[in-house]
């Protein structure tokens, strides 16, 4: 095992459906503690990298480096329980449950096993402080007895990264957090994505160029499957290549 | 669906189950002469109350619709039939644990078949294991075929030679059901609030979201599959000592189709509902039937109208009944 400077990083990382080359041999790395956004137009392959990332979907080719241990196809429950978070660009919740409870359940995963038959869940005191911590920690500390369908969107988008954040994550991937909120709504979800910066290793994948310069000290451009680009934040701006490919387009409606 | 149950639902329930456990003592006084044909009766819709109950934990809590759940049931029955000598009493202490460990080992290896499914397809998968069990016991020699099999003598209850209960008695019978019932129910309430149940019900809701939170839903749907199974194979041992005759129809999809109407009409995911649906449907049954020849058209409309204006099923009427109430702002 070599000294990597990066907590998680891919190598080469491939996957194919069909003739269509979704994500084509990428090679990011991730440092720890550092907030790096993955940014690209629509179909970049965006999304199918972050499913590579989290065991969504089986890579078909490359590596994927978590604290030098390659864990490329090892299935989603087994990643995420290794310490990678992730959340959903489609909101991705247990609209029956209470938002406290959508929590507990998250939280409960990190118990050695969850198959447990006679005590009930309610009297783990740790599985609900951790809860309490990542509700609060969410800005959701005061909906916590309200039923996860019957809030806001934007409530429903701030449990999504509670939800995240309960499990005790290491490296939190965010699939479009800002994804179809509202100007208000967004503000204080960059908010709270800025103060997460400083606590955990950030990946986020976003459309949002105000928020990803606000949040992000690194970038990464993807176009049609491949790394176009990665580096520090003004590297990117100034790039000529990213400013043809993405950044200056005036085409992109946002 | 929470694991929470509002305090007035939980007293009419209680009330209800007072109601039913006094049924020997006030209904000799109101039916007299019926007594002991609807003691037999109740004992009887007991028992597919169970069966309904442990349909649930799949249906209305892990969302696993199963049309072969009826095969565990008649395979709990039938190990009764085979584990009797075949004119003496076989021992309780021996058949039932037989029983719960057959169907127990069988439901274990279906769930595992099965569980890989969803949807239309689990309901396909379920429905085919089904007949094969009801297609095994129909076409094998084992226990007298198409014919079904007579359990001549009950099982004895006993201790160091002296009887404890004695299961001819339909009086003792029908506290022993009782008692199977609320046991069962308590099981499955513990269950549903333990982590274990959490987990089951958050499948129900969302199962790709409780694999990204880093759960094997698998497995926990094989659990629920394995101890849904067992209840099934308690009620069908039950339903044998009762009737004293096993036959392939315990077995078939019409006996589980049975069932899951209990388990839709009465409440999805609420465990009481089903019990609920379960007395509704039979005893609907009963009265139509006395009423008219054409019983299965009063049966269909209602159970039609019960689908239509309580989409929760009986159950979530009476939930919403009695949360309305004492919610605050």
């Amino acid at each position: 095992m070599t000294a990597s400077p990066f907590i998680l990083e891919t190598r080469g990382l491939t996957k194919a459906f069909g003739g269509l080359v979704a994500v084509n041999a990428v090679s990011i790395g991730f440092k720890e503690r550092e907030a790096h956004a993955i940014i690209g137009p629509n179909g970049a392959g965006k999304s199918t990298f972050v499913n590579l990332l989290t065991g969504h979907l089986p890579p078909s080719g490359g590596e994927v480096l978590f604290k030098g241990a390659n864990i490329a196809g090892l299935a989603a429950h087994k990643v995420t329980r290794l310490g990678i978070g992730r959340s959903y660009q489609k909101t991705n919740i247990f609209p029956s449950f209470s938002c406290f409870e959508n929590c507990r359940l998250a939280a409960q995963s990190r118990l050695a096993s969850s198959m447990r038959f006679f005590k009930p869940a309610r009297s783990y005191r740790a599985v609900s402080e951790q809860a309490e911590a990542a509700l609060t920690a969410a800005g959701l500390a005061a909906r916590s007895g309200r039923i996860a369908g019957a809030m806001s969107y934007g409530e429903q988008r701030q449990l999504e990264i509670a939800m995240v954040l309960a499990t005790a994550p290491d490296v939190l991937v965010l699939d479009e957090p800002l994804a179809g909120m509202g100007k208000e709504e967004s503000e204080l979800m960059v908010a709270l994505l800025k103060d997460l910066a400083r606590r955990y290793t950030l990946i986020l994948i976003e459309h949002d160029m105000d928020a990803v310069f606000a949040i992000a000290q690194v970038l990464s451009v993807m176009v049609n499957g491949t790394l176009l680009e990665s580096g520090p934040l003004d590297q990117i701006r100034a790039s000529k290549a990213v400013q043809d490919a993405y950044l200056g387009d005036g085409a992109e409606a946002y | 669906m929470t694991s929470h149950i509002p305090k007035r639902l939980a007293i009419l329930l209680l009330v209800l189950l007072l109601v039913l456990a006094s049924f020997p003592l006030w209904g000799k006084l109101v039916f007299a002469a019926k007594f002991t044909f609807l003691l037999q009766k109740v004992t009887g819709i007991m028992i597919l109350a169970l069966l309904a109950m442990s349909l649930d934990l799949l249906v209305g809590s892990a969302g696993l619709v199963s049309l072969g759940h009826a095969a565990f049931f008649g395979l709990g029955g039938y190990m009764l039939a085979l584990a009797s000598p075949q004119y003496d009493a076989a021992s309780l202490w021996v058949a039932l644990p037989a029983a719960l460990a057959v169907t127990a080992a069988a439901s274990l290896v279906v769930g595992f078949l099965s569980i890989r499914t969803s949807g239309i397809y689990f309901i396909m998968v379920t429905l085919a294991f089904g007949q094969m069990g009801y297609f095994f016991f129909n076409d094998s020699k084992l226990a007298g075929g198409s014919d079904g099999a007579t359990i001549y003598v009950k099982p004895t209850v006993a201790a160091f030679g002296v009887t404890l209960i004695d299961l001819d008695s339909k009086l003792s019978f029908f506290y022993v059901v009782l008692g199977a019932l609320v046991a069962s129910y308590a099981l499955l309430r513990m269950l549903l609030a333990s982590p274990f149940g959490r987990v089951v019900s958050a499948i129900g809701v969302n199962e790709s979201r409780v694999q990204g939170l880093g759960f094997n839903p698998m497995l926990y749907k094989l659990v629920a599959f394995t101890i849904a199974g067992t209840l099934a194979g308690l009620a069908g041992f039950l339903a044998a000592t009762q009737y004293g005759y096993v036959n392939p129809a315990m077995l078939g999809w019409h006996q589980s189709g049975h069932v899951l109407v209990m388990v839709i009409l009465g409440g999805m995911g609420t465990l009481f509902g089903p019990v609920l649906g379960a007395f509704i449907l039979e005893l609907a049954h009963h009265l139509f039937e006395s009423l008219t020849d054409h019983w299965l058209l009063p049966m269909g409309a209602m159970i039609i109208a019960i689908v239509l204006l309580l989409p929760k099923g009986v159950a979530g009427l009476l939930i919403k009944w009695t949360t309305e109430k004492e919610d605050g702002p």
